[in-house]
């Protein structure tokens, strides 16, 4: 098979074709780890023990950076929208856009996007480290299906747990709009917190968990289809780690748009 | 006889292993350049080689770790390249391997790694694998290291529990990459001692690499010669030290041979 790069005027062409090749292998590759996920999801042996181990990575240890990324969040969201409401009057409404804002959108993006920064790229870095070190090879050799052993606990595991950390920061946020509004503004408490549950209903924030729940879904499968298939050795997994963040970030934000238009 | 177990109605017949016309390319390189193998049942094939002959890549092919461009792998009647992924995965619980770099899980300790294929395929009462870890361990001279992580081991050490990983499940078809490479002359023996146990008590088939003559002496039925991704020759251990092929020649006498020369 001669690769031979071609040279003149098609050039642009060829690398154009091959770029799109690429991408849909790339494509492939997720949807094919993704349903095989969920296939061996309802195999025995159930590793309950392996579940809970991977809960407590993408849950638990998320939770600082869920925490102060929804808290800040929650803070500029008051100060920036008080500042916008106050020149026609409606800093009443604060309290509502923060916890709107909040739950239907910015909590669940935004623990998408930190998980996958911080888990999504560490289970390529494992199974990119595992491939490369034969070890899945090994695993194949003792008759365990790495989909079955690997990456299944690790994508159940953040579909589990993304919907609650993103309950944890809509509500975290929304005490940080409040921290801002009533701390630096003087707004009235009382109605403040009146406000911000008066205009919120159940679908707001269900919408929100759903939508975390996929992004957990993405970010893992993700992680763990570049960790799968990386070659390559130690760069080739320094590859797959970087390109599994931008990629999941890149899949998170446009399946976003795509899930809003549907769950609304 | 766990082999007449898995296929109840036929005696088992013909070899354990049949190989025929595989050819393996990756990319612009071809690996394996049409070998045809058949290994019998409880017979210890013995495969020798320069570095780079495609010897590692010929093993993976056996337990179907490596998918072939063309030919075709037949173990104990099914066909690698054309079973179902669950025929083959089932297959694969009669198989032990070992691997030239170890390829122990590093995210657990020895006995966790040794108890793997135990736990998985065999029984989760924790005394009776805990005997077994045990066991292994002694069977490769390294009593008592199960609480350490592979990083905390030699690369020798790393080998022999790969190697103690491999047999912990006392499977019917061993696969040993290079088992001892690395290792002093004591525990050669003892890996080589190891598998003659095995052969003479349970009957397995196996599949060695090694450049080590000595062990290939020791555990050889049959020793194959491979050359840039083809058989040159398989003989016995006594045929093999006497052949007069000048590339087996060149390689028992620790020469480089006229060809190879620049
Ligand atoms: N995954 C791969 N991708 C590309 N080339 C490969 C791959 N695996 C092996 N090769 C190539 O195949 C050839 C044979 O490799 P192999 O590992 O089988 O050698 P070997 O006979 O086991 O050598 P050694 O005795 O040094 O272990 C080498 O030239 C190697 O570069
Ligand atoms: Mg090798």
């Amino acid at each position: 098979m001669a690769e031979r790069p071609s040279a003149g005027p098609l050039a642009w062409l060829d690398h154009f074709g091959r770029s799109v090749l690429a991408a849909l292998d790339e494509l492939g590759r997720f949807f094919y780890i993704m349903s095989s996920s969920v296939l061996w999801s309802f195999r025995r042996p159930f590793d309950g023990a392996e579940l809970l181990r991977q809960m407590v990575r993408v849950g638990w240890d998320s939770i600082p950076v869920v925490f102060l990324t929804c808290l800040f969040t929650g803070m500029v969201l008051a100060l920036q929208t008080y500042r916008g409401f106050e020149r026609f009057h409606a800093e009443g409404f604060v309290g509502s856009v923060v916890a709107l804002s909040l739950t239907r959108e910015l909590a669940p993006v935004l623990t998408g996007l930190m998980v996958a920064g911080r888990v999504g790229s560490a289970m390529a870095a494992e199974l990119g480290t595992m491939r490369v070190t034969e070890q899945i090879d090994a695993l194949y050799a003792m008759a365990t299906e790495p989909i079955h052993y690997l990456v299944v606990p690790r994508v159940n595991a953040s579909i589990l747990m993304l919907p609650v950390l993103t309950i944890i920061g809509d509500a975290v946020g929304i005490i940080g709009g409040w921290l801002i509004a009533v701390g630096l503004f003087d707004a009235n408490s009382y109605l403040y917190v009146d406000r911000t549950f008066q205009f919120l209903e159940v679908n707001d924030v269900t919408s929100g968990l759903i939508k975390a729940a996929f992004f957990g879904l993405i970010l893992s499968v993700t992680g763990c289809a570049k960790g799968f298939y990386t070659a390559g050795g130690a760069e080739g997994v320094g590859r797959a780690t970087t390109s599994a963040v931008v990629t999941a970030c890149l899949y998170i934000l446009l399946s976003d748009f795509f899930l809003t238009k549907v769950l609304f | 006889m766990p082999a007449a177990a898995s296929t109840p109605h036929a005696a088992p017949t013909g070899p354990m292993i049949s190989v025929i016309g595989l050819v393996k390319s990756f990319g612009a390189k071809q690996v394996l350049n049409g070998i045809d193998l058949a290994v019998g049942r409880g017979e210890s094939l013995v495969l020798v080689g320069g570095s780079g002959a495609g010897k590692s890549v010929f093993i993976k092919h056996l337990i179907g770790l490596i998918q072939p461009d063309e030919g075709h792998v037949v173990v104990d009647g099914v066909d690698l390249t054309l079973a179902p992924p669950e025929t083959v995965l089932a297959l694969r619980k009669r198989f032990g391997m070992s691997f030239q770099e170890g390829a122990l899980f590093d995210s657990k300790t020895v006995f966790d790694n040794i108890a793997f294929p135990i736990l998985r395929h065999r029984t989760r009462d924790r005394g009776q694998v805990a005997a077994r870890v045990r066991e292994c361990l002694e069977l490769v001279r390294l009593p008592g290291i199960e609480d350490k992580m592979p990083s905390e081991l030699s690369g020798g050490m790393r080998r022999r529990v790969g190697f103690a990983r491999a047999i912990a499940l006392e499977p019917e078809i061993l696969l040993f990459d290079e088992p001892t490479t690395g290792l002093d002359p004591i525990n050669t023996a003892a890996i080589g001692n190891v598998i003659n146990q095995l052969r003479s008590e349970l009957g397995v088939t196996a599949v060695t690499i090694t450049h080590d003559m000595n062990l290939a002496r020791r555990i050889a039925d049959r020793i194959a010669m491979m050359r840039r991704g083809r058989i040159l020759s398989i003989d016995t251990p006594d045929l093999f030290q006497r052949s007069d092929n000048w590339f087996v020649r060149a390689f028992l006498d620790g020469e480089v041979p006229e060809e190879d020369r620049p």
